[in-house]
């Protein structure tokens, strides 16, 4: 069965069609991607996953149960962490408590216990901090361990992002453009990164890219969304080849065929 | 009859909310400022128009008292932005307001130190005359306080709607960033809008200390004024007026027909109420938020 | 600077960086404790009317500071508990302890039951509910009469606890002890929830709630949480102060009180413990600076002392006007400035704490 199952999802906002029928599914263990124009609806797709908005028509399964019923602060438990396009990390806080955030859903202590601090509450703590000390080393980012957010240059706020929705040990991560506003090397990173996400950790990938480069590399089906339809779906190379995925990209007719 | 003379001047009183409501709106339709100081500045406004125009003080005629009144308000507005907001550009919201809270705290100590702390009523033409339609009596003055209103509130919706400045004014909140890049002077319009503001808290003064009388606590008001604006939806100028209209009507009929101590928590249990079931106001404008 | 070593994650959650720092607080709480056999019994009233502020603050901080919700009607709460605490002494006959733990938890019940209707709000709609909240309570204060008194007011009982006089009055010294007792208590619980979950939760939905809810952070329940949590502290910073004032109505907590207690946070340096400390330090000190600079005024010109109406107020509006135009981060935020110049003396730079500046985008129209 499939992790993630998107059927036939509309969405419009106002007179505007953001997602027009658009169905996919990701099997466990997948790097899928989803590439597109500007306004393809690719971030509209994401947002309806995390349950920030709500579909005209059609349904999101996880597992194969229904995702529609629930509200964003539920998908966490659920094992579903996301990344957001404008980076959306808690700005006056360190690195490693906006990692320790991403444990939040495996907290198990009531105010009472947290005000007193009972020795319950120092276990978890500890045994958070090791499960996200193993994010830092995966990501190498022991340099900015105790440094606040609001210091840190772009690129290492998109890998603290990816790091945060790690921390979470989530069964599938949804990353939002991941590589955009990088330097080539630090792309170059992030393409290791995603291999390694799946392949140390065993986590599902769902990435929304722009770069033809990193998508190709990296993953195993890519769909291509275009004005809120999906015009094509399969492998890189098959669909770097398609014909409506030329016109949509590089605005030129296809040819007609006989 | 009672509750119709009840209703003109419940009317009259919710004008002058609706006009340091109006304020609120000014500032934050241009700005996306909060001026928790609107009050005061009303205040302020009747005190300099006292000082120009009563005969214990400069004693001007009264017209050129309004003139004059409005003209140091408008400027008093721009200065206020100059200095104390314009260091703040691009910080948050709640700077503001914290700010303009402790601005109206200032305001009140000054205008007590300047013209004391007894209630001081404005002279003007129509005080203590009366028109009478049939069997009711209202005063000349509740009349003139809700035809001004109105016709302020009109104008300023037109300028909103029609001119140049006042698009440029709306663009200007919606987008800082892009109203720059679209070449609309951000700061300049700033300054603009709260020299508006600051004449309309001039009028509302004027009009409020003619109609009553006015100390430096009557920047209090300002609160009820708030609730005005919050329940005409904060960022629509008739659904300012329309607000503070409600508030104006709610206090002498919670006091009639409930017990007289409840005028005064009428407002404020609208405005929870208001807050609850139409979180953003009657005239809504919030739409959901982008990722 | 000081940069501890860390070896373990133990060393991430204590209470303090290292040695150094536990002894300064060590020494300090020592001072306080000290305190009453140095200064009279005018000094310490002073002194605890500063540390019930000081809990009041931190009352407000937890909501306003750490999570970020704007309370402009928290003297709302500092009456519920106040009037919950006599009246439990009164008519029911408890014992303070008991009267005193009951008033926190009544008053963090309410804050939970006004934040269910109002988390929907942001920023400064819920800033102005709030403040409509304040309005009201100080009315339905007068309108209750029967419970509360109405404009007469109430006088509190005197405490004991275990048999022993704690009375504002009759032992000044003990009840200051009381007052710091429970200062420290709160401050340790604050501390230690601040390096829990709930704490990272509070910052997260402050930071950014969309990313708090894609972190699996449950909105309503964490703003419930911090109203609670923050109105139960105010509560019993309002049972204790009922016990300062002795006799109260409704005109101790009007919505200036409110707004007060908001302005002494940002002096202080809001999102800090210190900071509440701090405000209400500036608080207290304020009335008595202005009457010595009365007298000294009074001395040069040789006039007779004149009482200005609005004089506090308004000296405490331009303090804090200057603050958010020169020192956003408040005192708190100053002093760590100066302590960091000392410390990399030569190197400190302006920009170590250059904030950014973001353009706004309306919440409106978008």
């Amino acid at each position: 069965m499939s992790l993630l199952d998107v059927r036939d999802v509309t969405i419009r906002f106002g007179g505007v069609t953001a997602l027009a029928d658009v169905s996919f599914s990701v099997e466990p263990g997948e790097i899928f991607a989803i590439v597109g124009p500007n306004g393809a609806g690719k971030s509209t797709l994401f947002n309806l996953i995390s349950r920030f908005c709500e579909p005209e028509s059609g349904d999101v399964r996880l597992d194969g149960a229904s995702l529609l019923d629930l509200a964003p602060a539920d998908m966490a438990p659920l094992g579903v962490a996301r990344t957001f396009q404008n980076i959306d990390l808690f700005e006056t806080s360190t690195v490693l408590d906006n990692l320790l955030i991403g444990r939040h859903t495996r907290r198990q202590s009531s105010f009472v216990a947290q005000a007193v601090f009972s020795p319950a509450v120092r276990r978890q703590e500890i045994a958070h901090r090791e499960a996200v000390e193993r994010i830092i080393d995966f990501l190498d980012l022991h340099a900015y361990r105790e440094q606040r957010i609001a210091g840190l240059p772009y690129g290492t706020r998109k890998v603290v992002e990816v790091g945060r929705a790690l921390a979470m040990e989530p069964r599938i991560v949804l990353l939002d453009e991941p590589a955009s506003g990088l330097s080539p090397e630090e792309s170059r990173d992030m393409r290791f990164w995603i291999s390694d996400i799946r392949a140390e950790l065993g986590v599902t990938v769902l990435m929304v890219e722009h770069d033809m480069g990193l998508v190709s590399a990296v993953s195993d089906r890519v769909l291509v969304l275009a004005e809120g339809r999906g015009i094509a779906l399969g492998t890189p190379a098959d669909v770097q080849s398609h014909p409506e995925v030329v016109q949509a990209f590089l605005g030129v007719e296809p040819e007609p065929t006989a | 009859m009672d509750d119709l003379q009840l209703m003109v001047g419940g009317l009259a009183n919710g004008c002058v909310y609706g006009l340091i409501a109006l304020g609120f709106v000014l500032i934050y339709k241009a700005t996306e400022q909060v001026n928790f100081a609107q009050g005061d500045m009303m205040m302020l406004g009747a005190f300099v128009a006292i000082g120009l125009g009563n005969e214990s003080h400069a004693g001007l005629p009264f017209w050129l008292a309004c003139i004059g009144a409005v003209t140091i308000m408008a400027g008093f507005g721009m200065a206020v932005e100059r200095t104390l907001l314009r260091p703040l550009f691009g910080q948050s919201q709640i700077a503001v307001v914290i700010l303009t809270i402790a601005f109206g705290f200032v305001l009140r100590f000054v205008a007590g130190a300047i013209w004391g702390h007894d209630p001081l009523v404005m002279d003007n033409p129509v005080a203590g005359t009366h028109v009478t339609f049939g069997q009711v009596v209202l005063g000349a003055d509740e009349i003139a306080v809700i035809v001004v209103t109105l016709l302020l509130t009109g104008l300023l919706f037109l300028f909103f709607a029609r001119t140049k400045l006042g698009i440029a004014m709306q663009a200007a909140s919606q987008n800082q960033l892009a109203a720059y890049y679209m070449g609309i002077p951000v700061k300049r319009i700033h300054g603009l809008t709260w020299m508006l503001a600051g004449a309309t808290a001039a009028a509302a003064g004027i009009l409020f200390a003619a109609k009553g009388s006015v100390d430096p606590s009557a920047g209090l008001l300002g609160i009820k004024a708030f609730a005005a604006a919050v329940i005409g939806g904060f960022g629509s100028l008739p659904g300012a007026l329309l607000g503070g209209l409600i508030i104006g009507l709610v206090e002498p009929f919670a006091a009639r027909y409930i017990a007289a101590g409840y005028a005064q928590i009428a407002p404020y249990s609208v405005l929870i109420l208001v807050l609850i079931f139409r979180p953003h106001g009657l005239f809504a404008q919030v739409r959901g938020k982008k990722l | 600077m000081r940069v501890p070593f860390k070896t373990s994650y133990l060393h991430d959650i204590r209470l303090f960086a290292d040695g150094y720092r536990a002894a300064q607080y060590a020494v300090l709480v020592a001072l306080a404790v000290l305190l009453p056999f140095v200064l009279d019994d005018f000094l310490i009233g002073e002194v605890t009317g500063v540390l019930i502020w000081a809990i009041a603050g931190m009352g407000l901080m937890l909501l306003t500071g750490h999570a970020g919700q704007v309370s402009i009607g928290h003297a709302a709460f500092l009456a519920v508990g106040c009037y919950a605490n006599v009246i439990l002494m009164d008519r029911f006959g408890l014992p303070f302890v008991t009267s005193f733990l009951l008033a926190g938890i009544v008053t963090g019940i309410a804050g939970v039951l006004i934040a269910i209707p109002v988390f929907r709000l942001h920023g400064i709609y819920l800033a102005i509910a709030t403040l409509a909240l304040s309005m009201l309570v100080e009315d339905i204060i007068v309108l209750a009469e029967p419970w509360t008194g109405g404009v007469v007011g109430l006088t509190a009982p005197s405490v004991t606890i275990a048999g022993m006089d704690m009375d504002r009055f009759s032992a000044p010294n003990r009840f200051y002890w009381l007052c710091l007792a429970i200062a420290l208590l709160v401050t340790l619980g604050y501390r230690n929830i601040l390096r829990a979950p709930l704490g990272r939760a509070l910052l997260a939905i402050r930071d950014s709630e969309v990313s708090a809810q894609a972190m699996g952070v449950q909105l309503a329940r964490t703003k419930a949480a911090a109203f609670g949590l923050s109105c139960l502290v105010t509560g019993w910073a309002g049972a204790l102060l009922g016990h300062f004032f002795y006799t109260f109505n409704h005109e101790v907590f009007t919505v200036v009180v409110s707004i007060q207690l908001l302005l002494m946070i940002v002096i202080g340096g809001i999102g800090s413990i210190h900071g509440a400390f701090y405000g209400a330090i500036v608080v207290g000190i304020i009335p008595q600076a202005i009457n010595i600079g009365r007298d000294w005024v009074t001395d040069i010109l040789g006039t007779g002392g004149v009482a200005i109406p609005g004089l506090e107020t308004g000296i405490f509006g331009l303090i804090l006007v200057l603050f958010i135009l020169f020192e956003p981060l408040g005192v708190h935020g100053r002093l760590t400035k100066w302590k960091i110049y000392f410390e990399l003396f030569p190197f400190y730079r302006r920009d170590l704490f250059r904030r950014q500046r973001s353009y706004l985008k309306t919440e409106r129209l978008r």
